[in-house]
């Protein structure tokens, strides 16, 4: 993969450290999302993958490195610009994070009454649009609760893409979806991503159906990048650790157990004693 | 003894952070009211969310209390032959303090817990943080609404619960034990007078629906995103919210009739 030219590149994040009560998360991480790709960053729980779209929302600011989204570095952007830039940007939470006191319609028609003036009859166009495109038009009057997650989820799909953002970025969008509402986020991704002109970011552990649909793959443990590439160039890692990762074998270079005293020493009372 | 002082040191620290973190987001909230003006109507949902919800408890607490202080003050005062005056003692003791402060305490109960668990859960299912990745402030959009809404509706509360009282009184008193109609209501509108006793009880009510609404806010913005974080809050506001109010209680008393 060849580092685009500074236009064609969106997000930009280098050397960045950032530790978390103590304990650091990235450790010199480095990659490139370029205009108009679908880019998936793939890792094991807990290696930072939320932390990481935080970083580039500007919810947390790096400890060292910088963060550009879109030539701005946005860890130095006050309160303003940064509220402009998330305008441009949407997001999709873990949780889909929908507003339970909102029906569907509402839910999607937020962002456009909070950072519009358009008469009601336009919101209800773009509402109805934004809907259809991730096919629940007819759900409009559902309330979040109603809703089977995959639902949940396009519907918050449909929110964030509401104000026609510049990149679209989503936190595990696939966790938890049986496999028919996961082959349709899947494909939606694709789709929303080619015909709306957007660059998506899909953070996830799912590595079958990521990694299906994304142009350009990392890699990421113990802070940095540990691969990146094409499907099929990681498909060809020779890199032990990558290749544990692809195929999920339970032990290998990543340790099946979370770091602890010797079994035997502990379980006599080592500490204790 | 060096650990319970180390302890008593952090939980000193603990309690002045957490002090310092809510007048923060107190100066935030009230910076951002302003950008409610051109939306009147999020307030008005969140004032008939947190009104409507106290009402019921309102009235039929204010009935009884009234109804008690009818038959206690009646009792008392039969004695000295001075029972007209029923209609005096009943009005005076809920416009000045049973209205404000058995109110507060029960709006901390209803309407408090319900918007600190209303604000944690938002919080813990990351609808405030979604929220702010839209670009949208949650202080603005979110607790401004429901922070004005009730320490509006505190005042409005505490006058419904008085009038209400003062009803219960006149049905145990006149209606039951015979006190005289006529002089129930004379007595009480010679005695009770506007400035001393109702404004200085409706400024109570004021400084408790700003306390009340705000420990209501902060404690579900402040708590842990967990669902023990938002249990243990929603206790929080109401044991925090009743020793507030009643230690404000004694404090404005003092200053407004004590000589
Ligand atoms: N609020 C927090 N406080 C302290 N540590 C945190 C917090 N959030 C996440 N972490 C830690 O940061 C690391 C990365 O977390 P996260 O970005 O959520 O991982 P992922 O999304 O890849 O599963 C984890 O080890 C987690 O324990
Ligand atoms: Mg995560």
């Amino acid at each position: 993969m060849t580092p685009g030219t500074s236009d064609d590149v969106l997000i930009r994040v280098e050397g960045v450290h950032f530790a978390r009560a103590g304990r650091p998360v990235f450790d010199g991480l480095d990659l490139t999302v370029r205009r108009g790709r679908v880019v998936a960053i793939m890792g094991p729980s807990g290696t930072g993958k939320t932390t990481l779209l935080r970083l580039i929302g500007g919810q947390l600011r790096p400890d060292r490195g910088r963060v550009m989204v879109d030539g701005q570095e946005v860890a130095r952007l006050g309160r303003g610009d940064l509220f402009r830039l998330r305008e441009r940007m949407g997001v999709l939470f873990q949780s889909g994070a929908l507003l339970t006191d909102l029906s569907v319609y509402d839910n999607v028609a937020f962002p456009l009454r909070e950072h519009t003036d358009l008469p009601e009859a336009l919101i209800r166009d773009l509402v109805l649009m934004k809907l259809e495109s991730v096919g629940l038009r007819g759900a409009r009057d559902l309330m979040p609760a109603e809703l089977s997650g995959g639902m949940a989820r396009r519907v918050a799909l449909a929110r964030a893409i509401a104000l026609d953002p510049l990149l679209v970025l989503y936190d595990e969008p696939f966790t938890g979806q049986d496999p028919i509402s996961m082959g349709v986020l899947v494909r939606l991704i694709r789709r929303l991503n080619d015909a709306m002109g957007l660059t998506s970011v899909v953070v996830s552990h799912d590595v079958e159906e990521t990694a299906a649909i994304a142009d350009d793959i990392y890699v990421i443990s113990g802070g940095k990048v540990v691969e990146q590439g094409s499907r099929d160039e990681l498909a060809a890692s020779t890199s032990p650790w990558v290749r544990q990762f692809m195929r999920g074998e339970p032990d290998g270079p990543v340790p099946f157990h979370y770091p602890a005293p010797d079994l035997a020493d502990d379980l006599l009372g080592g500490e204790g004693a | 003894m060096n650990d319970g002082l180390a302890a008593l040191g952090r939980w000193g620290l603990g309690v002045f952070q957490r002090l310092g973190r809510g007048h923060l987001f107190l100066a935030h909230v009230l910076a951002g009211l302003p950008t409610l003006l051109p939306r009147p109507g999020l307030v008005i949902a969140q004032l008939h969310a947190v009104g409507v919800l106290s009402l019921v408890i309102i009235v039929v607490s204010g009935l009884f209390v009234g109804m008690v202080l009818g038959l206690q003050g009646y009792n008392t005062l039969v004695d000295f032959g001075a029972e007209e005056s029923l209609g005096v003692v009943v009005a005076l003791s809920l416009v000045r303090e049973l209205g404000p402060v058995v109110s507060a305490l029960l709006f901390a109960g209803r309407a408090g817990s319900a918007l600190t668990a209303e604000i944690g859960l938002m919080k813990a299912t990351e609808q405030l943080a979604g929220m702010e990745m839209m670009a949208v402030d949650p202080l603005q959009r979110v607790i401004g609404p429901r922070f004005l809404a009730g320490f509006l509706a505190m005042p409005l509360l505490a006058a419904i619960f008085s009038a209400v009282g003062v009803f219960g009184g006149y049905f145990v008193g006149v209606g039951l034990l015979g006190v005289d109609d006529g002089a129930f209501w004379s007595q009480m509108q010679a005695k009770v007078d506007l400035h001393e006793d109702v404004y200085n009880g409706v400024i109570k009510s004021v400084v408790f629906g700003f306390v009340a609404a705000w420990i209501a806010v902060f404690e579900g913005y402040d708590a842990p995103p967990t669902a023990e974080g938002v249990s243990r809050a929603t206790t929080r506001t109401v044991v925090h919210t009743a020793l507030a109010v009643l230690g404000l209680d004694f404090v404005l008393t003092a200053l407004m009739f004590g000589e």
